[in-house]
């Protein structure tokens, strides 16, 4: 991947419209600011279905992209690019968001996953994915996370893993899109967006009636992706998976490295996550499964017993049919973009550094986002799961 | 016009006293209170430092509100000394920080 | 989780509760009530129980009257769990709580009356130990008998604060001063509802007579004082405040703020029914019918935590959602007659609502920091300045302040920044706080040790 910081000093007068505020959306919209390009971005309120705030904050790639080479060197890319992010956020705003890779265990609770697990990630490299990694029984993890309890038989460990803030990572892309002048339009809801082929220019058109005018549209609306997509030409069938996730109370460090089940925050709070359920539009709770999630997190660390649970969330994951994202312009209306991807932390800095350019116009479209179409799920013989 | 105390508890109380320690130090204090009063009336002045910036702190609503009066009663951390009622023989000591987990032998083996 | 199925779960031993499940077993429904505290009573009737006759006499008569409640609840019948602290409640009547292990009970239908806190009073140096509640000193004096050892400073407005003056009188301890940020303002704004204080002659005396006392007392009385801070390094040394357009400092160990109190509304919030701004409480209210039910949910609300009426109030209100429940359940066929006593009583108890509210509402200044250094999250450390930078990002509610600087997060989940955040946010919008909103009070609603999940 090509595109660089400082790479792109070629100015786009252009005027960009982003459909989305949360991590993608912020993430595309700094990109494409730093490379030159007049950026909007109209975002939801307070109480919007925001899949960013719910993320689980894993920067990660091993297990990921079993039925798809190319996100797996696109992951590994995400993670590559990420400390570069990290440091220019934090000379541009001040926000640390937190970027920590020590490295990351995958934990399994039964012999079959276990099993599973290994024959995935021998895949994965077998296509050619070269991602490092080693399995490790109970006692081989337990050098590396101690206390961990005897429920976990068996797990992954892969050392370019790592974990970030996502809401850090939030606050840190808006501060820096406030950097660099871009306007952010907060509290609306876009129903609809139109093209103007004899002029080439977009509008995007609130539930209100106020209408934004461009000569570019990224669609980055998470779940209402679905919706606009189809409205300039694109596909995007984007389902909603809920995630609960608990977090307790800030303990002293005791959890050197982020796992698949647990990670512990630079605050020192400990995440516990999570499920994944098919409930339709209901970002709540529920006492079952914070009590599953509860118990499940005392038998992965014993000790997390004398932990305080002191909030849960529901989230909706905005997943597309398999999982892998979906990056691609509009071919009946050019300017137009659609990306949809539930990764957007482990993605941020590829999000950053190659969509901003790709979406203003600065680059070629890379080479592996032809993996990335909507139209693959058009196809009437495959069948699809996204892991969830 | 600094006093030892915040508080103090002038009556005598009909149902008796019971004897906890905090910080390893006795004190006698009426049966039936909370920790959080027994505390006060104490001397105590510091209940807590803050796990953000480390500052000193102490009850503020003493209703179960607020959790300025965590402290590590009888070794369990971070609990609201306001809600516990006083037993005889309880060890109490500040809630410094964030709470540490304690490894048992048999979380490590 | 199969735990317990009841006709009616209670969240809550204060007035309000208290009341509820008397007239919900006096009509023949079976009737569990859990309590945070190990003792009946809530904040108001604190320890009404074990309260020796001395300490009675100097709470005065309004907490004495408290014990003809809790005999009644003591032979209703109710399965009382004292000690217990709910973590989930859901719209049709299943509560989950924790006393050493999570348990479930299942309510036909569930009463929330989980009372009164008092209002943040958000000032410089106000999380300095010696700097506390007016109302917590009130419960350490209900308690435990305990007062200040040296001269106390009270600061702020509102009833509980003279009335507590009062009480510190007659129990001899010594006040060393009564900073009154109650304005002239206040005063304007209370006239109109004059008339109903006037009709509500029994509650406007005892307040004059508590005044009064408090004048003849010879404590010095800052009337009309604006502009509190809190100076001291490891502890309070001092308030500073301004009066009659001088800075005044005073030295002080132990300072009392009050400005009132609010509804604790996170377990109405946390079921995620309506709730609305009461622009003349300056705080959220659950939505409900006359009888305090939440839109057609198995849940009601009644006494403080569903806008300030009082304790007398309170116990009318729990009453009425007894009777409509009992109705609901088809234990009871005829209300009428009961429930207009009730709405009477109800309405006396409330007719001088609309004049305090009106006098002592509290200063903007003492509600929403104007100083960028002031603490709004106590927990995280949070400030004013912080969150107006938020606004500035482009946050326009409370939920994306808390995700951009963890105002919120903290042990207290949001109870003790809630109010400021949402009124901080409306300022700096210069929106209505309805508009602004609230937090999305999820549970837990307490915190909760992992391994009381555990078996």
């Amino acid at each position: 991947m090509e595109t660089r910081k400082g790479e792109n000093t070629r100015m786009s007068k252009r005027q960009m419209t982003v459909v989305g505020g949360g991590l993608l959306g912020a993430a595309i919209a700094y990109g494409a600011a730093r490379a030159g390009t007049s950026v909007r971005i109209l975002d939801q309120g307070d109480s919007a279905l925001r899949a960013s705030r719910g993320n689980f904050g894993l920067v990660w790639v091993h297990g990921k992209g079993t039925t798809m080479p190319d996100y797996v060197q696109w992951s590994k890319e995400g993670l590559r690019l990420w400390p570069e992010l990290q440091n220019e956020l934090m000379e541009l705003t001040g926000v640390d968001a937190g970027l920590q890779q020590p490295g990351g265990f995958w934990l399994g609770f039964d012999e079959k996953d276990v099993e599973a697990r290994a024959v995935a990630l021998d895949k994965i490299n077998q296509d050619g994915g070269d991602v490092p990694f080693q399995m490790m029984d109970r006692a081989e993890l337990r050098q590396y996370l101690p206390g961990l309890g005897d429920a976990v038989v068996g797990g992954s460990f892969c050392s370019l893993e790592g974990q970030a803030n996502p809401l850090m990572l939030l606050r840190a892309l808006h501060a820096a899109l406030k950097a660099k002048g871009v306007d952010i339009i907060s509290g609306v809801d876009i129903a609809k967006v139109e093209h103007d082929a004899a002029t080439g220019t977009f509008v995007a058109i609130a539930k209100d009636g106020q209408r934004w005018k461009s000569d570019r549209l990224v669609l980055a609306a998470g779940l209402g992706n679905a919706t606009l997509a189809p409205q300039v030409g694109l596909l995007a069938p984007i389902k909603p998976t809920r995630g609960q996730v608990l977090i307790t109370e800030r303990l002293k460090p005791f959890l050197d490295y982020p796992t698949n089940k647990c990670r512990q925050t630079k605050e020192g709070t400990v995440q516990l996550g999570s499920t994944a359920e098919d409930v339709g539009y209901d970002d709540g709770t529920s006492a079952d499964k914070i009590e599953w999630l509860a118990r499940r997190a005392v038998e992965t660390f014993p000790v997390l017993g004398q932990a305080r649970l002191v909030r849960a969330w529901g989230a909706l994951r905005p997943l597309t049919p398999d999982g892998y994202p979906i990056y691609q312009e509009s071919e009946t209306c050019p300017g137009a973009f659609v990306v949809s991807s539930h990764s957007g932390v482990t993605l941020a800095a590829s999000h950053c550094y190659v969509l901003g350019p790709w979406t203003s116009g600065l680059t070629q479209t890379p080479r592996e986002f032809k993996s990335f179409r909507g139209e693959r799920f058009l196809d009437p013989n495959a069948s699809f799961s996204n892991g969830y | 016009m600094a006093t030892d105390t915040f508080f103090s508890i002038p009556e005598p109380s009909a149902a008796g006293r019971v004897t906890i320690t905090f910080e390893g130090e006795p004190l006698s204090v009426p049966a039936g209170i909370s920790v959080a009063a027994a505390l006060l009336a104490g001397g105590v002045k510091t209940f807590r430092s803050s796990v953000v910036g480390g500052g000193p702190r102490a009850p503020y609503c003493m209703m179960g509100v607020c959790f300025e009066c965590l402290v590590e009663i009888d070794g369990v951390p971070a609990r609201q000394s306001c809600l516990i009622p006083v037993r005889e023989g309880m060890a109490i000591r500040r809630q410094i920080g964030a709470v540490e987990l304690q490894f048992g032998a048999g979380e490590e083996a | 989780m199969n735990g317990d199925v009841t006709d009616l779960v209670v969240i809550g031993a204060g007035p309000a509760g208290l009341a509820a499940a008397c007239e919900a077993r006096a009509l023949g429904l079976s009737v569990i009530l859990l309590d945070e505290q190990t003792t009946i009573g809530g904040q108001i009737y604190r320890n009404i129980e074990a309260a020796p006759p001395d300490r009675r006499e100097i709470l005065g008569e309004d907490y004495a009257a408290g014990e003809k409640l809790a005999a009644e609840f003591r032979e209703s019948g109710t399965d009382y769990r004292g000690g217990t602290s709910v973590w989930n409640v859901t719209t049709d009547g299943t509560v989950d709580y924790v006393a050493g292990h999570s348990a479930t009970v299942t309510g036909r239908c569930v009463l929330m009356a989980s009372g009164a806190m008092e209002r943040p009073f958000p000032i410089k140096g106000w999380t300095l130990p010696g700097a506390m509640g007016a109302g917590a000193a009130q419960i350490l004096l209900k308690g435990a008998g305990a007062m200040p050892s040296g001269p106390v400073v009270l600061a702020g407005c509102g009833p509980l604060l003279y009335l507590l003056a009062w009480q510190y009188l007659r129990a001899g301890a010594e006040i060393g001063a009564v900073v009154d940020t109650t304005d002239v303002a206040g005063y304007v704004r209370a006239l109109p509802h004059a008339f109903g204080a006037i009709m509500g002659w029994r509650d406007l005396s005892k307040g004059l007579k508590l005044l009064a006392t408090l004048k003849r007392s010879g404590v010095p009385v800052y009337s009309g004082a604006s502009t509190l801070a809190i100076e001291g390094e490891t502890a309070v040394e001092a308030l500073t405040f301004k009066h009659r357009g001088k800075p005044v400092r005073l030295s002080a160990s132990l300072v009392l703020l009050h400005q009132g109190v609010v509804p604790n509304t996170q377990l109405s919030l946390s079921t995620g029914l309506e709730h609305h701004w009461n622009s003349a409480q300056l705080c959220w209210q659950p939505v409900t019918d006359e009888w305090g039910r939440m839109g057609d949910s198995a849940l009601y609300v009644a006494g403080d935590s569903r806008g300030i009426v009082g304790a007398l109030a309170s116990a009318a209100q729990g009453r009425l959602a007894a009777l409509s429940i009992a109705k609901q359940l088809g234990a009871a066929a005829d209300i009428a007659q009961r429930g207009t006593e009730l709405k009477r009583q109800l309405a006396g108890h409330t007719r001088i609502r609309p004049f305090l509210d009106a006098l002592y509402r509290p200063l903007t200044e003492h509600r929403v920091p104007p100083r960028d250094d002031v603490t709004v999250c106590r927990c995280e450390e949070v400030t004013a300045g912080q969150i107006r930078s938020y606004v500035d990002l482009g946050c326009l509610g409370p939920n994306q302040t808390k995700t951009f600087g963890r105002c919120g997060m903290g042990p207290c989940q949001g109870r003790f920044c809630g109010l400021t955040v949402t009124e901080l946010i409306a300022e700096a919008r210069g929106v209505d706080p309805e508009e602004v909103g609230h937090y999305r009070v999820r549970p837990p609603i307490k915190p909760v040790l992992l391994g009381d999940f555990v078996d």
